[in-house]
């Protein structure tokens, strides 16, 4: 197909690489260096998507980031991607997009019967229509309206691109390289400031890569390209296209996305898809230009009305025609530069000025090309369905209120420009408290809140020459007061056309009979009329009337549609624009791949994965794997066809008769040392540690000062002065923290010092009966009787050429010993371990029988120490100390800590001996109970007896102390189950503590 | 995401630290009788400020001190940084 709107003469595209692209399922070409709109455009297609709402047929209507129309569905890779502007995506060879909202087909339309239905579907109708009744909610309003609205699909497969997060630090960031971010961005970097300068768009220039302007004896754009040339050869210069600055939080920190690959048929190996730049500025220069603000007439929404800036655009920057009968209505001087450029390039265009007489350079210009104009002329209504047809057009009293005979122009598009809306976004969003500037009907930055600064445009300066000047010396200013270098820089001549002023016009009224839908927010579908109704209805707070109406709430922020809106209101309510006020820019400024915010941390990357210096013997004998925390542990050691239960049950009983041995390298470890150790573990700790002598380990439990048990772990005296404390895997950075937090803010006078050393010592348990003589064969010249070395006991010794600490300590309630050698030696150790303990079966265990063996004992872990339970409901009161005072001890003595039917751990066997019992399940009295069934306790943690050989569980349970024996039902909806069960003892098998000391 | 001005690393991006409260509280002594209204202000009682606030972070990820921020809670301005022992005037 041959692109009948494409000129040759002019245009920044490369045309000896032609692009062959399908839309819709048909193949069309375009060049490198276009945008899938402007090829599309090239090939005369206008009609891109049918609108949110009422479905009405969409087109064009920008050219960049304020597109509010033209979002497709892009499929690149075997991927898609959902809600793409098509003015943003680069044009690549194999490029596949698809028009969103609409069902079948974008030509024809079911949804479109909205449009005919448009009386039912006011402003607010979501809130009045689908109220009732209740339960027609979810079956049938909500999936009705899921399908017939909504944007794009999202993919529901894996997202295979790779997306980066880099930190940066610079002196002046500045967003937009328009005049005014290159000159400021100039004159900083020659006075050596570290300078970041982002664009959005492939092309640097902004502005200059339309306007009609000299710079320095040569063409705002030649000008344009050689400061970027320059700057990019500078070393402390960094310059970005393709990137988005587009957010502005605390502290001055930017984020910016940078797309890496979205204009390529496919990410290159190893680059990533996006990369987000988080950006902290000493100085930040805004000069993020303008956007043009249409001017509201009936229909003009359909596909061929867009702004007069765009289809300058389109014909400079990508040689494309967006009509060959072009209507262009103005209420300022920038719709007669389209005007020229159609003129020059064969088009006749007819001008519309709202204005009476106006009289400018350009507007000479236009007269002097012989371009027709007729003043105090407005478009009254665009025709035409899918396209623009003809105009229906009329003169229009000077109060803007009565309209003359109504005539009708034949034209295919209508270029429309309202004046310029300055980008205020990111000076807004730093907290900037924007002021309304009466002329040019606009908000600009007030008084800045951070190191910001706007410039040109953004900040409503619509000069080039005036905002060449202050952006030299800004970018001159602020980079002296960084860097103290002072270096001048000439500010060239500038040749531009002067204009004049605008004309506050902004809607065209309707004529007599008439009921036009005239549109205010594109993307969302909102009308003049259903403000009116908002209005009438009540709604005065211009953030009401956006939540009402979901003006400017659309994924375009309303970058073409706010301003209207407020003079809508104001008109309405008499008041001035800034008495109603602008609602709240908030991040982001467009829309950003949730890809690139999560960056790299997803699946296996979204945390570290911690492994012992035993993992890969762990590896080599089939352990199946389990995630604690940031560690992966063997959950247990597979045997054939073995299933978890199978394999759990054969290691423990292993333990209870043998002997088993257990990687216990994860407990977190912290080395204490200081003459006040002991004061400091006597405080921590709620038992009593000053007499702990030196050798000899002990148990201990610490609370939270609210009294909640925080952790529990054995803590060992090495020497004098020296400790050696272990806290569980999930614990060990909080107590550090913890322990810290007392020593510098609550103690300071303690004289002691903590330090990590859980990565330093590879730990094994070795648990069982025969665990002695294991221990022996390790450390023949040790004396490891039960004399020797006590339950509780701590030595040094050899292990075969390996300095190793041994600790007579169990959790399995067998007797039992943990043995620590540095970290580099651990499988050195479990080897030897695995090596010796052959002629006594040892095997290794896994955490699934670890915490079986600890349940069946009564030995509380996190599941019962949750945060929620004290000392006494673990059955830890013992450990109290009441003559002492310790952290978080007054908070025992609270009222509901000391009830006397306060929760307690108990024991529970199901009656059958058969039924596991699932954790999570509720113990109630009577299982037949109306609900909601009064809850008595908890499971916490549930195994398989290996002792006993039938199923055994832990619970919190109200009142526990006097329920041993009690019949009651543990209820488990998720699983469906309700089970009988009897509560005894938490202590099931060994309840006196022999084995241990053995 | 906050700028803190570490008084032992310098300035460091927020990341790095974790958040402590309200710096004022005192814990009181050990071993002396209090009531429980005593007990409670120092437990759970906070006067969750709406402007200037001295708070604790500790620098998790540096240097492992406690420090004293002295910030605005509505605008996160931070005025001032103090180490844990020193006295704000």
């Amino acid at each position: 197909m041959s692109q009948d709107f494409r000129l040759e003469s002019i245009g920044l595209i490369n045309r000896d690489k032609k692009l062959s692209f399908k839309f819709n399922g048909k193949k069309y070409f375009g060049y490198e260096g276009d945008t899938l709109a402007s090829a599309l455009l090239a090939n005369g297609v206008h009609l891109v998507g049918r609108s949110f709402k009422y479905h009405r047929p969409r087109g064009f209507f920008g050219a960049g980031v304020d597109e509010p129309y033209a979002i497709v569905q892009l499929y690149r890779n075997n991927e898609t991607e959902p809600n793409i502007k098509a003015t943003e995506q680069e044009l690549f060879d194999g490029l596949e997009a698809k028009s969103v909202n609409c069902w079948p087909s974008v030509n024809f339309d079911i949804g479109a019967i909205n449009n005919f239905l448009k009386i039912f579907l006011p402003a607010g109708f979501y809130y009045k229509t689908f109220m009732w009744p209740k339960s027609f909610w979810y079956r049938i309003y909500e999936p009705f309206i899921r399908k017939a609205a909504g944007l794009g699909v999202a993919s529901t497969k894996h997202d295979k691109e790779r997306y980066e997060h880099k930190y940066e630090y610079c002196d002046l960031l500045i967003a937009g390289s328009g005049p005014s971010g290159l000159s400021s961005a100039y004159a900083a970097a020659k006075n050596g400031a570290k300078v970041i300068l982002a664009e959005d768009k492939p092309r640097f220039g902004g502005s200059l890569l339309t306007s009609d302007v000299n710079i320095g004896n040569q063409s705002g754009k030649d000008w344009a390209e050689g400061i970027i040339a320059e700057l990019k050869t500078m070393p402390n210069v960094v310059v970005k296209n393709r990137s988005q600055i587009f957010g502005y939080y605390d502290h001055n920190m930017l984020v910016m996305s940078e797309k890496v690959s979205d204009h390529l048929p496919k990410t290159k190996k190893y680059h990533p898809n996006k990369r987000l730049w988080y950006i902290r500025a000493k100085e930040v220069l805004i000069s993020s230009g303008s956007i043009e603000r249409p001017i509201v007439f009936g229909n003009n929404d359909t596909p061929g009305v867009m702004l007069s800036s765009a289809a300058k655009e389109y014909l400079k920057v990508y040689g494309v025609l967006v009509g060959k009968n072009p209507l262009i209505f103005t209420n300022n001087d920038s719709g007669y530069e389209t005007a020229i450029e159609f003129q020059k390039h064969g088009v006749q265009p007819v001008i519309l000025d709202s204005r009476k007489n106006p009289d400018s350079e350009i507007i000479d210009e236009a007269k002097s090309l012989g371009i027709d104009i007729k003043n105090s002329y407005v478009v009254v209504a665009a025709q035409g369905y899918k396209k623009v047809k003809s105009a229906d057009v009329a003169s229009i009293s000077d109060d803007k209120k009565q309209l003359g005979k109504i005539e009708n122009i034949k034209c295919d598009c209508i270029c429309v420009s309202g004046f310029w809306t300055p980008s205020i976004h990111l000076a807004s969003q730093s907290g900037n408290k924007t002021k309304f500037k009466e002329e040019i009907d606009a908000f600009v930055p007030g008084i800045s809140k951070q190191q910001e600064t706007t410039l040109g445009a953004a900040n409503g300066v619509f000069s080039l020459e005036e905002t060449l000047q202050t952006s030299f010396a800004k970018g001159r200013e602020l980079s002296k007061k960084i860097t103290d270098n002072d270096n001048e820089v000439s500010i060239p001549n500038v040749v531009e056309k002067k204009s004049s002023k605008h004309d506050k016009f902004w809607c065209v009224p309707l004529p007599a009979g008439k009921n036009y839908k005239r549109f205010l927010d594109f993307q969302n579908d909102v009308a003049v009329s259903d403000i009116e109704i908002a209005l009438r209805e009540g709604y005065r707070s211009i953030e009401h009337v956006k939540r009402y109406t979901t003006l400017g709430m659309a994924t375009d922020q309303g970058k073409t549609s706010n301003l209207n809106g407020l003079q809508l209101v104001s008109e309405i309510e008499n008041k001035v624009v800034p008495a109603v006020g602008h609602t709240t820019f908030r991040p982001p400024y467009t829309p950003i791949s949730i890809g690139a915010i999560v960056g790299r941390e997803v699946g296996k990357h979204s945390k570290p994965t911690r492994k012992s210096p035993m993992h890969a013997w762990h590896e080599k004998n089939n352990a199946v794997f389990v995630d604690a925390g940031v560690w992966l542990r063997p959950r247990y050691y597979k045997r054939g066809n073995e299933n978890l239960f199978e394999g759990s049950k054969r290691e423990a009983k292993n333990v209870r008769t043998n002997v088993g041995v257990c990687d216990v390298t994860t407990l977190g470890k912290i080395d204490i040392k200081g003459p006040d150790a002991a004061e400091l573990l006597n405080r921590v700790y709620t038992n009593a540690w000053l007499k702990l002598p030196v050798g000899k380990a002990r148990y201990g439990v610490m609370l939270r000062e609210d009294g909640i048990v925080m952790d529990d772990g054995t803590t060992t005296r090495i020497s004098e002065n020296h400790y050696h404390m272990t806290t569980t895997t999930a614990q060990a950075a909080n107590v550090l923290s913890h322990l810290e937090y007392y020593l510098q803010l609550v103690w300071p006078e303690l004289n002691v010092n903590v330090v990590s050393t859980t990565e330093q010592w590879a730990g094994a348990a070795i648990a069982g009966p025969k665990s002695r003589d294991v221990l022996q064969k390790l450390f023949p010249n040790l004396d490891v009787s039960n004399e020797g070395l006590p339950f509780m006991g701590y030595m040094e010794g050899d292990l075969f050429g390996v300095k190793a600490r041994i600790f007579r300590i169990s959790f399995s309630g067998e007797l039992a010993y943990e043995v620590n050698v540095e970290s580099d030696n651990g499988n050195f150790m479990w080897e030897k371990i695995m090596e010796v303990g052959e002629d006594f079966k040892i095997q290794p265990y896994g955490t699934e029988a670890l915490s079986t063996l600890r349940i069946e004992m009564g030995h509380v872990a996190g599941s019962e120490l949750d945060g929620r339970t004290i000392p006494y409901d673990n059955s830890l009161e013992g450990l109290v100390s009441k003559k002492k005072d310790f952290i978080g001890k007054r908070s025992l003595q609270r009222s509901a800590f000391t009830a006397e039917d306060r929760q307690k751990i108990v024991g529970v066997v199901p009656l059958d001996k058969k039924t596991s019992i699932p954790e999570g399940s509720h113990l109630v009295k009577d299982d037949k109970a109306p609900l909601p069934n009064p809850k008595l306790g908890h499971i916490s943690a549930s195994c398989w007896s290996v002792e006993y050989d039938n199923p055994f569980s832990l619970a919190i349970l109200k009142d526990g102390k006097n329920m041993i024996g009690e019949k009651l039902f543990a209820m488990s909806p998720l699983k469906n189950k309700v089970i009988p069960v009897e509560i005894v003892s938490s202590h099931y098998v060994d309840p006196k503590g022999e084995r241990v000391r053995s | 995401m906050l700028y803190i001005n570490c008084p032992h690393c310098g300035m460091r991006p927020q990341i790095e630290f974790s958040y402590g409260g309200d710096a004022s509280v005192k814990r009181p002594e050990l071993n002396k009788e209090i009531s429980d209204q005593e007990w409670d202000d120092f437990v759970y009682n906070r006067k969750s400020l709406r402007g200037k606030h001295l708070e604790l972070w500790q620098h998790i990820s540096g240097c492992r001190q406690w420090i004293k921020v002295e910030r605005d809670t509505a605008t996160h301005e931070i005025f001032n940084t103090f180490k844990a022992d020193e006295e704000v005037a």
